[in-house]
């Protein structure tokens, strides 16, 4: 479908495209197998200019050349997701880290911090979830104390995408036990501070090219002008980023569809069985038609919804949850339908679906579980049925 | 200006010119062939219309009296304090080009001490050996080499002068052809004498060894060529031909250079380079990682062999460059090439295709390498080259 | 330093195809690409610029939609890039490709280093980077594997050849011919790919370059094509099945049994 991309957004894809079939590809299987951070094509991104998509020029970015940044983004995540989900995230888990400050840093935190993310000299990471606190954010055991002009923060961040390998982390701390989610502020934290370490590094089931650590903080003293907006905000920046990233999550979650759909259609033309190729059965063919047809549906809601966040618009957050929702569910279902048309071989890791399959599943899980996103447009609707607006 | 044009009182609609044209560019509209815009002026066409409709016009070509030139020059290259073997299979082609035209196979020899060596070269074919030899020339250097020859060449008139393609003939050659405005073709695989024109006839591979073409260099001379090594065959040396030794004395200026050799740095011992490997073992995409080219390092090195690899084995960082074979890599021409989990794309086919026996392994019986090898083996390379291993063990004791 | 970095837009040789019943190539479809040892020649180029200052000026001959792989070079990073294309310049050989090239590089005049790659893809002459070299009658170093050292009038090089390495020094100007060993090109960047898209590329044809008909395209070249053909296609080999261990032994027969055909 031609979504009339911008020539500047169509040098996104193609040099996505290029990244994913030199560099992604050729490594995929390795840095799955190896549980390993793709470092050097981190590096290449940061080399061709892609990691300050999203970040306005006045800080280093070029978001205004892709008329907003939102669906840049989208578009450079689910074209790198194509060849490798884990990969994708990688890159994509920058802006997630880089969005507090972004959205509700102050004017010196923004010059401070977005340039080293916008050259891609740095990385970052955002860090809500610990070990009792996931969907329910308000149950942060994470302790920030202020005491003169730092906050001593101390407590356990798990499941950290990019940590480790990020340098500056956005940490949502509990500065107010006694209000609970409202209690929560947001930290700006670098690497190196002193009591700052890292925990284990997770073996997961996909998107294992991605580092998933945890942050350990005892004792850390964080100046007070790391502190993004006010103490009490956390909660309003973390879900305001998450509102602002799930797209990205769905445009991930897009193109790890896409590269499934791609290997399964390349194989069904190739593979005969009973003197025939196989994408002449029509129960083949009918697979690969819903499969086609739910991707399309599903980057088509991305699209509108980035496009709508570019547009201006500050109220997205059912239409954020409703992409997230709808497109992992598409990932899920149809890499499970790509294995499913390899058979045999597509449950080898030979071939790349099984990969993808594992990688998928993520999508509907992180970010806010689809059972929370479906939670979101529900209350919503509610909403507006009490507002009167149905 | 050079242009083509379909005469249209002689295009008969006949067709043949359509598939004559290697870029596809050539179509049929009301009976007459029409030539699209992409044409590249090749002459394919022209030469395969039998009614003569297809009239490609150059403007003036160089004159001079093309009579005034005869006989074949090869330039001697040295290696290793020896002459090279190219140099002999070129004298031995050079003979046979000569003896059509009963001209004369002369060869020029740069370098600091001849010895024996135009005794050897006469007894394998040359009459005349030319011989400029200063210690300078102990080694090749462009400016030097290429100045002597071109005076030569201007001096004895050869009609044809060939050189290997090697590092050396690549390097001097087109420098030659340049000072002396004439034509140069690279790379030749055969070589003929036209019988109604006399001209010599190059044929090279080209597009990645897609097709073969044919160049001439018909008005302007010397004509020449760099050849293949180990394509032609050098003659049996037969000490009773009597031959002539010139010696070409050194001018002032002819050894002055802009560049220098500051170091030389031989290929270390036991790191045979694969272009003169008689046994190779190359691996490919099927190999899937670099830890399994130590099989393919054991296995040649029990037949003293060495080891390629495909361009996707390089590319995926397995192996280094200096052991790709194929169109962007070495071309290889062993006694016994063995290729594991290689398909045989056209690029690595051209690389290897003229080794003496292909051995094919690859568990794909579709793959093209089965096409064109001399034996293939349908199976899985990590179940059958250990087995293969510990056979030559068992056999070679 | 100021650089000339000379490419060619190459059909895909990888992606040919030979039509089986008629003999020809199957052209359609095949992509126009970059020559893949250009794309070392520009990085080399490239970096060095970065390292000493100066600029990459990326030059191709050929028919107008080889802008394409000038377009390429400056999405790498080449400052300027120069087009030559003019209908007289079509059907040149090597001789007359590089009297075109070496006289572009006079006309931009003060250039320091040629760079090519060691040849292109479809012709694989390797003929043109020394033939420049010969018309500007410059030094050049052919087969260049790694540039060592450029700056204060000198390059150098290694140069590998078959059995070992020539480690090169060359007073400047002079023309390379870099091997694959060299470096690995960069991408393109985003910023790159924007002002490749906006540059205006000049055209120079063959009055702006001042050469006589007679030294370009077809009329400059004093060799032709006569004759076109396709390699005779192999019968194919013998084909061996069987278990693990059968094959095995049928393959040592071949690796040690000599001749025994």
């Amino acid at each position: 479908m031609n979504y009339f991309l911008s020539e500047e957004l169509r040098d996104i894809k193609e040099l996505c495209a290029e990244i994913a079939e030199k560099y992604i590809i050729p490594a995929r299987a390795e840095l799955d197998e190896e549980n390993r951070f793709p470092s050097e094509i981190m590096k290449v991104m940061a080399d061709s200019d892609l990691c300050g998509i999203y970040i306005p020029e006045a800080y280093g970015g070029s978001a205004e050349m892709f008329g907003g940044g939102s669906l840049a983004l989208c578009v450079a995540t689910e074209e790198l997701s194509r060849a490798c989900g884990g990969v994708a995230v990688s890159f994509a888990a920058n802006a997630l880290g880089a969005m507090p400050i972004l959205i509700s840093g102050s004017e010196d935190q923004k010059k401070k911090y977005l340039p080293l993310l916008a050259s891609g000299s740095r990385m970052a990471a955002f860090a809500l979830t610990e070990p009792e606190a996931g969907s329910d954010a308000g149950g942060v055991k994470t302790r920030a104390v202020r005491d003169g002009d730092h906050y001593v923060i101390n407590g356990t961040k798990q499941w950290i995408t990019n940590g480790g390998e990020a340098q500056i982390y956005t940490v949502i701390a509990q500065t107010d036990p006694s209000r609970g989610a409202r209690g929560l502020s947001a930290f700006i934290m670098e690497e190196g501070t002193e009591g700052f370490s890292y925990g284990k590094k997770e073996n997961k089931m996909g998107i294992r090219a991605s580092a998933t650590r945890e942050l350990i903080f005892e004792d850390c003293r964080v100046p007070v002008e790391n502190l993004i907006a006010r103490e009490g905000f956390g909660f309003i920046v973390a879900m305001k980023t998450l509102n602002r990233s799930r797209p990205g999550v769905a445009a991930q979650a897009v193109g790890i569809a896409q590269g499934a759909l791609d290997e399964a259609a390349g194989y069904a033309s190739q593979r005969v069985q009973f003197g025939r190729r196989i994408d002449s059965f029509q129960g083949i063919q009918f697979m690969l038609a819903d499969m086609a047809t739910q991707i399309e549906a599903a980057r088509a809601l991305v699209y509108s919804v980035a496009r709508m966040i570019d547009a201006g618009e500050k109220k997205y957050e059912k239409e954020s949850a409703m992409a997230k929702v709808f497109a992992s569910d598409v990932a899920m279902r149809v890499t499970t339908d790509a294995v499913q048309i390899l058979g045999g071989y597509g449950y080898m890791k030979e071939y790349p679906v099984e990969k993808m399959m594992r990688d998928a599943k993520i999508t509907q899980i992180y970010e806010g579980t689809n059972q929370i996103q479906r939670a979101v447009i529900a209350s919503a609707l509610i909403k507006e049925t009490a507002g009167g607006k149905r | 200006m050079a242009s083509i044009e379909v005469r249209r009182d002689a295009c008969v609609g006949c067709g043949a010119c359509v598939p004559a044209c290697p870029f596809g560019v050539i179509s049929m509209e009301d009976g007459l062939a029409v030539i699209g815009e992409a044409c590249t002026l090749c002459g394919a066409c022209e030469s395969a219309c039998p009614y003569g409709a297809i009239i490609i016009r150059t403007g003036e070509a160089g004159g001079g009296d093309l009579s005034e030139y005869s006989g074949v020059m090869v330039l001697a290259e040295q290696r290793n304090n020896e002459v090279d073997h190219s140099t002999l299979e070129l004298l031995g082609e050079a003979s046979r080009l000569a003896e059509v035209s009963g001209e004369k196979v002369s060869v020029l020899l740069m370098t600091a001490r001849p010895g024996n060596w135009p005794e050897r070269l006469i007894s394998h074919g040359a009459d005349i050996v030319y011989v400029a030899a200063v210690p300078e020339l102990e080694r090749y250097r462009t400016e030097p080499f290429s100045r002597i020859a071109e005076r030569v060449i201007r001096e004895k008139k050869p009609a044809v002068v060939l050189a290997a393609a090697t590092t050396t003939g690549r390097d001097l050659m087109p420098r030659i052809a340049k000072y002396l405005e004439t034509g140069l073709t690279a790379d030749c695989t055969e070589l003929a004498i036209d019988d109604e024109t006399g001209v010599l006839l190059q044929t090279r591979p080209a597009f990645g060894g897609n097709i073969l073409a044919t160049i001439v260099c018909s008005d302007t001379r010397p004509q020449m060529a760099t050849v293949r090594p180990k394509v032609m065959k050098a003659l049996e040396p037969d000490s009773s031909r009597k031959g002539v030794v010139e010696e070409i004395g050194i001018l002032p200026g002819d050894l002055e250079s802009r560049t220098e050799i500051l170091e030389w740095l031989p290929l270390e011992e036991g790191e045979v380079d694969i272009s003169e490997a008689e046994v190779i073992v190359s691996g490919g995409r099927g190999l899937k990682s670099p830890e399994n080219f130590a099989l393919l390092r054991e296995l040649a090195g029990l037949l003293g062999g060495s080891v390629g690899a495909s361009r996707a084995a390089v590319d995926a960082g397995w192996i280094e460059y200096p052991h790709q074979v194929g169109q962007t890599g070495k071309t290889v021409q062993p006694r016994i090439y063995l290729a594991c989990g290689i398909s045989g794309a056209v690029q690595h086919r051209v690389g290897m295709q003229s080794s003496d026996r292909i051995l094919a392994l690859n568990k794909d019986e579709n793959a093209p390498i089965f096409e064109f090898c001399d034996h293939g083996y349908v199976g899985d390379l990590f179940e059958v080259l250990p087995l293969v291993i510990k056979e030559i063990r068992r056999r070679l004791g | 330093m100021r650089f000339v970095v000379v490419v060619k837009q190459v059909p895909d040789t990888a992606e040919v195809r030979i039509d089986e019943e008629k003999g020809t190539l199957i052209r359609e479809g095949v992509p126009s690409i970059l020559n893949p040892f250009d794309e070392y020649a520009i990085e080399e180029a490239l970096r060095w610029r970065d390292e000493l200052g100066g600029s990459v000026i990326v030059v191709t001959m050929g028919p107008p939609q080889a802008e394409a792989v000038l377009r390429e070079a400056v999405a790498m990073g080449a400052d300027e890039a120069i087009l030559l294309s003019d209908r007289a310049f079509a059907g040149a050989d090597t001789l007359a490709t590089s009297n075109t090239l070496a006289r572009a590089v006079s006309r931009i005049g003060d250039v320091d280093v040629v760079i090519t790659g060691k040849q292109a893809i479809d012709g694989d002459t390797a003929q043109t980077g020394p033939s420049i070299a010969a018309s500007l009658d410059w030094p050049q170093v052919t087969f260049v594997g790694k540039v060592r050292q450029l700056g204060d009038g000198v390059m150098v090089a290694e140069r590998y050849v078959e059995d070992g390495c020539e480690v090169i020094r060359a007073s400047l100007p002079v023309v390379i011919t870099l091997l694959k060993d060299a470096n690995t090109p960069r991408l393109p960047s985003l910023r790159g790919k924007m002002k490749a898209r906006k540059m205006e590329i000049p055209v120079w044809g063959i009055d702006d370059l001042g050469l006589e008909p007679g030294k370009v395209g077809l009329d400059g070249s004093p060799t032709r094509v006569v004759k076109v053909a396709t390699p005779e296609a192999s019968s194919g080999g013998e084909i061996h099945r069987g278990e693990p261990g059968e094959l095995a032994a049928l393959i040592v027969d071949r690796l040690l049994g000599g001749e025994v055909e």
